[in-house]
């Protein structure tokens, strides 16, 4: 709510050699087409918003019971206890316990994180940020978001099964996963979930990378692109390499359980079966890339947001790319480091162990580089700020303690303990957390034309962010001090016990995160309908989505921008005569001079379909 | 296409593209991305069967000798030759010649039902001999630890690989249906070209599994 609106950057001025904008590609009118089976990006990257937010609520109500077992071992679940689990009298059983972290950990990394931040904002702002109309292929898009949700109603139905839910860990080890360990149809239907869930992810994938290569805009070279769209892309090109692993998993899974095949039975026990630790490579070798697939989007938007709210060009924009890069490469060759303790060869162990140490040179650099970005600039602490600020205060601390994992000898001890849990929330939930509520904050305006309270938005910056700190770095102290994670009642061994007042004093706090999360509900959602209307630009950024209107029109711009530099030129001396402090990315006398009949649709009297 | 036709409206481009060769390069990149995650597919069935290769080498070696190595022959023939008409399909169609396209498209598709139908028969015949594997398994004339996982390796591959054929090969009957009504000329053919495409991995798939299975 700057100066900003004020200044016209591109797409705005008239031209009479070509229609306006509904000639270009009407919007379609039915309910339907519109709002349900669209095949228009913003709507898309809209509807996998609401449907990860939706399950990050489900995902931290789970949370919520687990850690009241862990405070308070067998004594029944206040208000909600009858409800869920009347038949045990309001007491979490054993098998409900495996059941809620099985379930925490697979929809918060497959079914919250992925969709808000890869499925939503990856989908809204690719092609707004890169300056296309779409993505490259919008009917495929309409397909991902479709398997999304069907892999949505498979992992429900598994709760109403006999047997109840999958109860193998977010991880599915055989063979605890197998018909042996898991005879119930609730594991099957979690296999076919995490099949769809995959599949929509390789369709997303395909569309971003094609849709970044083939469709940026004129004059947007890879080097004037958002660090955003870069952190998407990178991440597409993981999902595209690695998810078809998962998906072999899966399907080897899905066979040894349905059909009584054995890839993952123990050949001692069967007579010539199968290994059960092939599962763990197969799994590990997606599921360490997939941490980078889910953390590289956060760290691209907030490369971009330190820079747009420090009021300067990110430090080193160049090194940050490379960086990104050299975490891409490196991520596929770490992920030996989560079999440490499964009897690996010593030699490969300790490969591993270097190669892990090796991806914090290039996780330096762009830690480095965000405080540079930081450094006297600046800074104007609005709420995106905060949880940008906040995500590199958590990353740092989370990046860290994954030194201590990847070194054979320390992880001996903390494999399998809180220490890793703590780890592994700092850096995925807190840091993933606080990004996806930066990208929320930033872009609402965006999507949704209205502004959000920024008053209410620091209210639920500041319990967020001390409790989030408290609740993985007590994780962190209590794995030091010993407990296993997966334990039902760790109060049943005598050197646990001691732990139980630090385990209630972290299920306080995260009550407190838990409590805080409705400050940020019922912002969402007053805003979204009573929100001050959004300008164009309100926050004084030259990206090419502050260019067009709030909420963007069906075919985002009226003519394709060309692109004359990058995204982060703020303080630039040559903006203040024009009274403010950034240049837009198409902004620039070459603009006007520029001839326009290659990028625009000179056609309007026969109204264009999409056949290819 | 020169670039006057580059300002007349063109049919077959979506609205979010500026020019019909940007959309072109766009879905053939889309096509190659698309394989490549098949072949990544594909080649975790093979690293499956170099490990369990590894672990089981003796039943491996003789389970492969009880195949059909003639029907495995026959089809490798039947495959490659049908991936040279689809090439010639798309070179047929680049020149404008529809009815050879057409001609090339329907001598393909004849190949695939033929390829279906010789390993219909071979599986046929090993369901038989209860060489389905899972619950289903009760084959007598390997008997060496481990032969059980060569028939699941081998009925998983050949399967998704029939499964392949079957996809591809619908997509080439809906081409060429396409191709008879007039749809395409030397100006559009993408289409052909991407079936082609994915014909040719459904070949190259096959190319790797017959030796790893019918030969070693």
């Amino acid at each position: 709510m700057t100066a900003a609106d004020g200044v016209a950057t591109g797409g705005g001025d008239p031209s009479g050699s070509r229609g306006g904008a509904e000639e270009i590609h009407p919007a379609p009118t039915g309910f339907l087409r519109r709002y349900v089976f669209s095949t228009d990006h913003k709507v898309i990257g809209k509807q996998f918003l609401f449907l990860g937010l939706s399950f990050l609520a489900v995902g931290g109500l789970m949370a919520m019971l687990i850690r009241w077992q862990l405070a308070r071992p067998g004594v029944p679940v206040p208000i909600v206890g009858n409800l869920l689990f009347g038949r045990a009298g309001g007491v979490i059983s054993p098998a409900a316990y495996t059941a809620l972290f099985t379930m925490h950990g697979t929809i918060m990394i497959f079914f919250a994180v992925t969709p808000i931040l890869i499925g939503g904002f990856g989908n809204f702002l690719v092609p707004l940020m890169i300056g296309a109309r779409d993505m490259a292929f919008p009917r495929l898009n309409l397909a991902s978001f479709w398997t999304m949700a069907a892999a949505t109603a498979v992992l429900t139905a598994s709760f109403f099964v006999p047997l109840g839910p999958p109860q193998a860990g977010w991880t599915a080890y055989a063979t605890l996963s197998t018909a042996i360990g898991a005879p119930g149809v609730g594991q099957t239907l979690w296999v076919v979930a995490i099949y769809l869930n995959g599949a929509s992810s390789v369709m997303g994938a395909v569309n971003y990378i094609t849709t970044v290569i083939r469709l940026r805009a004129p004059g947007m070279t890879y080097f004037r692109m958002p660090l955003t769209v870069w952190g998407f892309f990178l991440t597409s090109i993981l999902n595209a390499l690695f998810v078809p692993v998962l998906a072999a998993a899966m399907v080897l899974l899905f066979f040894d359980r349905v059909f009584g095949t054995q890839f993952f039975v123990a050949g001692s026990t069967v007579g010539a079966g199968g290994d059960p630790i092939l599962y763990q490579h197969l799994f590990w070798l997606f599921g360490h890339p997939e941490v980078y697939i889910l953390i590289i989007p956060a760290w691209g938007i907030v490369s971009d947001l330190l820079s747009f709210f420090a009021r300067k060009p990110a430090f080193g924009y160049r090194v940050t790319v490379y960086s990104l890069i050299g975490v891409v490469i490196l991520s596929t060759v770490v992920y030996g480091h989560h079999m440490f303790t499964t009897g690996m060869s010593p030699l490969l162990g300790e490969s591993f162990m270097v190669l892990t140490m090796i991806i914090s040179v290039p996780t330096s650099l762009l830690f480095l580089n965000w405080l540079g970005t930081l450094w006297r600039g600046a800074l104007r602490m609005s709420t995106p700020m905060l949880f940008c600020l906040g995500l590199v205060f958590t990353f740092g601390v989370g990046g860290l303690t994954g030194l201590y994992l990847a070194d054979v000898v320390a992880d001996m001890y903390l494999h399998d303990t809180y220490f890793v849990v703590g780890h592994f929330h700092l850096i995925m939930a807190a840091a993933l957390l606080l990004a996806s509520f930066a990208a929320v904050y930033f872009w609402f305006p965006k999507m949704f034309g209205r502004m959000m309270h920024e008053g209410l938005g620091k209210l639920h910056f500041w319990p967020t962010f001390i409790t989030l700190n408290v609740v993985f770095m007590g994780q962190l102290l209590i794995g030091y001090a010993g407990m296993q994670r997966r334990l039902y009642d760790p109060s049943a061994y005598d050197f646990l016990r001691p732990l139980l007042p630090l385990n209630r004093f972290i299920s306080h706090a995260a009550y407190l995160l838990g409590a805080s999360q409705l400050i940020f509900v019922v912002n969402f959602f007053v805003s979204l309908r009573w929100g001050p209307r959004a300008a164009k630009n309100p926050w004084g950024i030259g990206t090419l989505e502050w260019t067009v209107a709030s909420p963007p029109p069906h075919h985002n711009f009226d003519r394709i921008p060309i692109v004359l530099r990058g995204p982060h030129e703020l303080g630039h001396p040559a903006a203040w005569a024009l009274g403010k402090d950034w240049l837009g990315q198409d902004e620039g006398p070459e603009r006007a001079s520029a001839d326009d009949s290659t990028r625009t649709r000179t056609s309007p009297e026969t109204p264009p379909e999409s056949p290819s | 296409m020169s670039s006057s036709d580059a300002h007349a409206p063109n049919p077959h481009l979506a609205h979010h593209y500026e020019t019909i060769e940007k959309q072109d390069y766009a879905v053939r990149l889309g096509m190659w991305l698309f394989l490549g995650t098949e072949v990544l597919l594909f080649a975790g069935l093979f690293l499956g069967y170099t490990v369990y290769r590894h672990f089981y080498h003796e039943a491996f070696h003789e389970a492969s000798r009880h195949l059909d190595l003639w029907a495995g022959i026959t089809n490798t023939v039947v495959l490659i030759t049908s991936s040279l008409s689809v090439a010639l399909a798309y070179n047929a169609i680049k020149q404008g010649k529809t009815k050879l396209c057409a001609g090339m498209l329907i001598f393909t598709i004849v190949c695939a039902f033929t390829f279906l139908a010789i390993k219909g028969i071979e599986y046929h015949h090993k369901f038989q001999e209860g060489a389905l594997p899972g619950k289903w398994y009760h084959y007598a004339e390997v008997t060496a630890p481990g032969a059980n996982l060569y028939y699941t390796v081998y009925f998983l591959a050949t399967g998704l690989h029939a499964f392949h054929v079957i996809v591809g090969m619908s997509i080439l009957i809906w081409i060429l249906s396409r191709v008879l009504r007039g749809h395409f000329s030397e100006s559009y053919y993408v289409p052909v070209e991407l079936g082609g495409l994915y014909w040719h991995l459904v070949d190259l798939v096959w190319i790797f599994l017959f030796p790893l299975l019918y030969l070693i």
